[in-house]
C-alpha cells in the first residue's frame, strides 16, 4: 500500500502479544506516525489465539486494512490463521523455535527467526518478543534505536540491567533480518511530520471526558470491553475527592449512579450489552424521576453472553427503546476517539440540563481500537447545569412545606433543588406523582406529568451540536453511506474509494440516535438514488430507525456483518459498487 | 431546632389501620429531632412495598426507587454527600428477596447509612404472597400448603457479612425502637435495625401477641455487651433470632468513607468542576 504498511502480531494469549504490539506501536506513535490498531482476543486469560493488527500511516486512519505487509508470529496457527491476508510481497517473520511453514498457496516470504534464541542467549526467553520488534524494525528500515525510550519507560523499575538487555534483544533482532536480507528494507515507511500526538484507545478518551465534565462519581461492575473507564476513574478520581465503587452488579451501578446524580454529583456507570439490559429498571427510574444519569453501553456481539471480545452493534434498539413505559431518553452514538471525548462531557451537560438518562452508545471497535488522534480540545470543556436552584422559592401549590419539585413548565423543565437546601424539601419517586413529588393516580395529573416529562427533549434535535456528521460534496448523490460509532473509518474511505471511481457519494455518521433527528435525515436522503446503510448487526436496526422516522422504504439497503470482526474499507466499497 | 412536628406532613398514609410500620414512621420523626437533626439534613430513601411509602410521610428530602434498590440509591446519596444523614427503609421482601444482593454487600461495605428494615414476614401490598422471612408452613396464596422453604436468618447473616451495627426492634416498643434509630443513625458505618412489624392484614401467625410472647428482649440482661461477635452470634442461635435490642455494635472498624483513598471530607456534591488548561495538558500527556 502506498505509504502505509499494516504489521500484525500473532501467538498465544497471555505470551505477551499486548505488549509486543503495544511497544512497537506506542514507538511509532511518538516517531510522528498515525496508527491504527485492531485486537483479535477472546474471553479467557491464557491461550487461544490472538493478533494484534496495526496499521501505519502518514494521514489519520480509523480503520483497519484487509491487506497485510509484514506478520509476526509466536506460534504456527497464527501463520495457518492469517497467512491469506498476505500480499505477495509480504513477509511472515516467525520464531525459528516452532519450525514455521508457510500453507502451500501462499506466495509471501517466510523468514524464519530465531527470536527464542537469541532471547535465551540474552538471558531471558520472555524478550523474544524484544526480537520481534527489533526484526520488524529492520524490514521497514528503521533504526532500533528508536524503541529505546519506551523500553526504557516499561522497564523503568526493574532496573538498567533489564533495560539493557532488552536493548540489545532488540538490536539482535534487527541485526539477524538485515544479515539474513542482504538487501534495503522492503518495506519502506515514508517520512512522518515527526508530530507528538495522542495514542489512545476510545475508553480513555470517555474517561478523560468524564473527569473534565466533572464527574465526580462512578459505580460500575467489571465487564469487556467497558472496564477500561473504571479503571481509569479508579486511578484517577482520588485526585479530585471523588470515588468509584465496584458493585455488587450493575442494578446496583446504575441506581447508586441515580442516588449520587440526585443529592447533586455527576455520575456515570459504563457497561456492555449483558449489564445494559440489568439496568433497564434504573433507566426507567432515572426517566421517571428526572433524575440526570450517564450510562456508557460499549456494545460487544449479543444475545446474552455472546461474542463478549467482538465487534457489533446490536444494542441499537434495546438503548432506544428500552425499559418498560414511556420515558424521553437521550442516546448519543460518537463516531470518533475525539468525539467520544467530546460527547462524555456532553452527556454529563445534558443529563442535567434536561433532567434525563443519557446512554452514549459505543461499540468494541471505537471503545477499544487504540489509534492516534490529533488532539483533544480544552475549548470543549464546558459545564452546563441547567435550572439548579441554590435557594428555595415560595412554594405556591398544595401542601405548603414542599417545594415543586415537577412544577408543570412550558418547555417541560422543572427547577431542581440538591438534598440538604433549608425549605427546599420534596419526594422523588418512580411512582407517578404530582408537582411536589408525593404519589397521585388521578387522571389529569398523570397526563399533565407524562406530557410535561416527555416534551423536554422536542427541541434537542435542533440544538443538538452535531446530530448527523455528514460528508456531502454531491447534491443528487448516487449513494448515501451512512453507519454510526466505529464504522467511520470504512465508509469515509469507501467513499474515497467510490469518489475515485467516479461514484457520486455522500456518507454520514449518526451521532444523536434519540431524539432521531429525522429533518436532516430526510434533507440527507431526500435527493439521493440508494442509501447504504452500514451496521454490525443481523437485522439491519439503522436501516429500520431510518424508515421509521424518514420513509424511504425502497431505496434503503444494508450491508450488514455480525461475525465478529469489524469491516474492511474495500468490503464497503464491493458492495456499495455491486448495488449501483 | 426541629422538633418531631417538623417531620410530619400532611399526607394520610395508606397502611391499614394497625400496621406495624405507624410505629416505625413515629420512630424515625422521634429519633431525628431527638438527635438534632433539621429536616432538609435528613434523606430518606426507601424501597417498594406498603413499607416503601414511608419517604413519602416524613417531611425530609425522600426518594422512592426502585423494588430492591433502596440500598444501592442510599449509598449514592451518601458518597455524594457526606454530610446528610442518610436512612433506606423498607420491607423484607424488598430487602431479603429481590435486594438481598445489595444487602450483603452494603453491610460489608460499611457506608455510614441506616437500614431500617419493616419486617412483617409477608408481601401485603400484592395481597398475601410469602415472604423470605415467612416462617415454614405459613399459608399464603403462594403456598397454599404451606411455606416449604425456611425463613432466612437475617440477624445471623448480617452478623456474618460483616455489618459494624446489627439490631432489632419491635413496632410494639416504640421507646426502644426510637433509641435503636438514634444509636444507628449515630454509628459512623452502616447500621442494621430490623423491626418486627406486623401485619395485622396479611399475617394472622407472627401477630403483635405472638411476638409479646416469644421476643426475647435484650434490655433484661443488663450486662450484655455488644461489642463481641461471637456472642452476639450465640445470642441469636439461642433464641432463633428472635431478639429484640442492639445485638452487635463494631466501634473501631472505619466507615467505607474514612478508608477510601482520596475521597473529600467536605460533600462531593459542593465540590468545583472546573479543570484548568494545565491539569488537562498533563492528563493527556500521558497518551503520548
Amino acid at each position: 500500500m502506498n505509504g502505509q504498511i499494516s504489521w500484525k502480531v500473532g501467538g498465544q494469549q497471555g505470551e505477551g502479544i499486548e505488549s509486543t504490539g503495544e511497544i512497537f506501536a506506542l514507538t511509532l506513535n511518538r516517531q510522528g506516525y498515525y496508527l491504527y490498531g485492531y485486537r483479535h482476543f477472546s474471553s479467557r486469560i491464557k491461550g487461544g489465539h490472538t493478533h494484534n493488527k496495526i496499521r501505519i500511516a502518514t494521514k489519520p486512519v480509523r480503520a483497519i486494512s484487509e491487506e497485510l505487509d509484514i506478520l509476526v508470529a509466536f506460534d504456527q496457527e497464527t501463520i495457518d490463521l492469517n497467512a491469506h491476508e498476505l500480499h505477495k510481497d509480504g513477509i511472515v517473520l516467525a520464531d525459528a523455535k516452532f519450525k514455521p511453514s508457510l500453507p502451500s498457496q501462499s506466495n509471501a516470504r517466510l523468514l524464519s527467526v530465531p527470536f527464542s534464541q537469541i532471547a535465551k542467549d540474552l538471558g531471558s526467553p520472555v524478550m523474544k518478543n524484544m526480537v520481534a520488534i527489533g526484526a520488524s524494525s529492520a524490514l521497514v528500515g528503521m533504526n532500533p534505536a528508536v524503541f529505546n525510550d519506551v523500553v526504557a519507560e516499561i522497564f523503568e523499575r526493574k532496573g538498567k540491567q533489564v533495560i539493557q538487555r532488552n536493548v540489545l534483544a532488540i538490536e539482535e533482532g534487527a541485526a539477524f533480518v538485515i544479515m539474513e536480507l542482504s538487501q534495503h528494507a522492503p518495506f519502506i515507511l515514508p517520512p512522518s511530520d515527526r508530530k507528538q500526538r495522542l495514542f489512545m484507545i476510545g475508553n480513555d478518551a470517555l474517561s478523560l471526558g468524564f473527569l473534565a465534565g466533572g464527574c465526580r462519581f462512578m459505580a460500575a461492575y467489571p465487564i469487556t470491553p467497558a472496564s477500561e473507564i473504571m479503571e481509569y476513574m479508579i486511578n484517577e478520581l482520588p485526585d479530585y475527592g471523588g470515588a468509584v465503587i465496584q458493585t455488587e452488579d450493575e442494578m446496583a451501578a446504575a441506581t447508586m449512579a441515580i442516588g449520587a446524580n440526585y443529592a447533586g454529583v455527576r455520575a456515570v456507570t459504563a457497561s456492555a450489552g449483558p449489564g445494559l439490559s440489568l439496568m433497564m429498571e434504573s433507566i426507567g427510574l432515572s426517566g421517571m424521576t428526572e433524575t440526570p444519569l450517564v450510562i456508557v453501553d460499549t456494545q460487544r456481539g449479543g444475545p446474552s453472553t455472546g461474542l463478549p471480545t467482538k465487534q457489533e452493534q446490536s444494542d441499537l434498539f434495546a438503548m432506544i427503546y428500552g425499559t418498560h413505559g414511556e420515558i424521553p431518553k437521550i442516546v448519543m452514538a460518537p463516531s470518533t476517539v475525539q468525539e467520544a471525548f467530546h460527547d462524555a462531557i456532553e452527556a454529563l451537560n445534558l443529563a442535567e440540563e434536561y433532567q434525563v438518562p443519557v446512554i452514549i452508545l459505543s461499540d468494541l471497535q471505537l471503545s477499544l481500537g487504540k489509534q492516534t488522534i490529533d488532539e483533544l480540545d480544552y475549548k470543549h470543556i464546558n459545564i452546563r447545569r441547567g435550572k439548579i436552584l441554590h435557594e428555595a422559592p415560595e412554594v405556591t401549590a398544595g401542601d405548603k412545606s414542599y417545594f415543586d419539585r415537577y412544577r408543570v413548565t412550558g418547555d417541560g423543565i422543572s427547577e431542581r433543588i440538591l438534598p440538604g437546601l433549608k425549605d427546599g424539601i420534596y419526594h422523588v419517586t418512580g411512582v407517578e406523582h404530582d408537582a411536589t413529588g408525593k404519589p397521585s393516580e388521578k387522571a389529569g395529573n398523570r397526563k399533565e406529568q407524562m406530557d410535561k416529562r416527555l416534551r423536554k427533549l422536542n427541541n434537542l434535535p435542533q440544538t443538538f451540536h452535531e446530530p448527523i456528521h455528514a460528508v456531502t460534496p454531491f447534491p443528487d448523490p448516487d449513494i448515501v453511506l451512512i453507519g454510526f460509532n466505529s464504522t467511520r473509518g470504512p465508509i469515509q474511505e469507501a467513499m474515497d474509494m467510490l469518489k475515485a471511481s467516479g461514484v457520486k457519494v455522500n456518507c454520514a455518521q449518526i451521532r444523536l440516535l434519540e431524539p432521531f433527528p429525522a429533518q436532516e435525515m430526510q434533507r440527507l436522503l431526500q435527493h439521493a438514488r440508494v442509501v447504504l446503510t452500514v451496521e454490525h448487526n443481523a437485522t439491519g436496526q439503522l436501516a429500520n430507525l431510518i424508515k421509521m422516522n424518514v420513509g424511504c422504504h425502497d431505496k434503503i439497503k444494508s450491508l450488514l456483518q455480525y461475525d465478529g470482526t469489524p469491516f474492511y474499507p474495500k468490503q464497503v466499497y464491493q458492495f456499495a459498487k455491486e448495488l449501483l | 431546632m426541629a422538633t418531631f412536628k417538623d417531620f410530619r406532613n400532611d399526607v394520610k398514609p395508606n397502611w391499614c389501620p394497625g400496621c406495624g410500620d405507624f410505629s416505625v414512621q413515629a420512630a424515625i420523626q422521634r429519633a431525628s429531632a431527638n438527635i438534632g437533626l433539621d429536616p432538609e439534613n435528613l434523606a430518606l430513601i426507601s424501597g417498594i412495598g406498603c413499607s416503601g411509602r414511608i419517604s413519602g410521610y416524613i417531611r425530609s428530602y425522600g426518594f422512592h426507587g426502585t423494588h430492591g434498590r433502596v440500598l444501592p440509591i442510599a449509598q449514592g446519596v451518601k458518597m455524594a454527600n457526606r454530610d446528610l444523614t442518610v436512612i433506606a427503609s423498607g420491607g423484607d421482601g424488598d430487602g431479603f428477596a429481590i435486594g438481598m444482593g445489595h444487602t450483603i454487600h452494603a453491610m460489608r461495605r460499611n457506608i455510614d447509612i441506616t437500614y431500617i428494615v419493616m419486617d412483617n414476614q409477608v408481601y401485603g401490598l400484592t395481597k398475601g404472597q410469602t415472604s423470605p422471612r415467612s416462617g415454614e408452613g405459613f399459608k399464603t396464596k403462594s403456598t397454599p400448603e404451606g411455606a416449604v422453604e425456611p425463613a432466612v436468618d437475617i440477624m445471623e447473616l448480617a452478623l456474618s457479612s460483616g455489618a459494624t451495627f446489627v439490631a432489632q426492634g419491635f413496632s410494639s416498643d416504640l421507646k426502644e425502637l426510637i433509641a435503636l434509630i438514634e444509636a444507628g443513625i449515630r454509628h459512623d458505618g452502616f447500621s442494621f435495625i430490623n423491626v418486627f412489624s406486623p401485619c395485622v392484614t396479611y399475617n394472622k401467625v407472627n401477630s403483635y401477641d405472638w411476638f409479646k410472647q416469644n421476643l426475647f428482649k435484650l434490655s433484661d440482661v443488663p450486662d450484655y455487651q455488644p461489642d463481641d461477635r461471637r456472642q452476639a452470634m450465640q445470642l441469636l442461635m439461642d433464641h432463633g433470632s428472635l431478639v429484640s435490642g442492639l445485638i452487635y455494635h463494631d466501634t473501631e472498624r472505619p466507615s467505607y468513607q474514612n478508608v477510601v483513598k482520596g475521597y473529600a471530607k467536605t460533600p462531593l456534591a459542593h465540590s468545583d468542576l472546573t479543570m484548568d488548561a494545565d491539569r488537562f495538558a498533563e492528563l493527556t500527556k500521558a497518551f503520548q
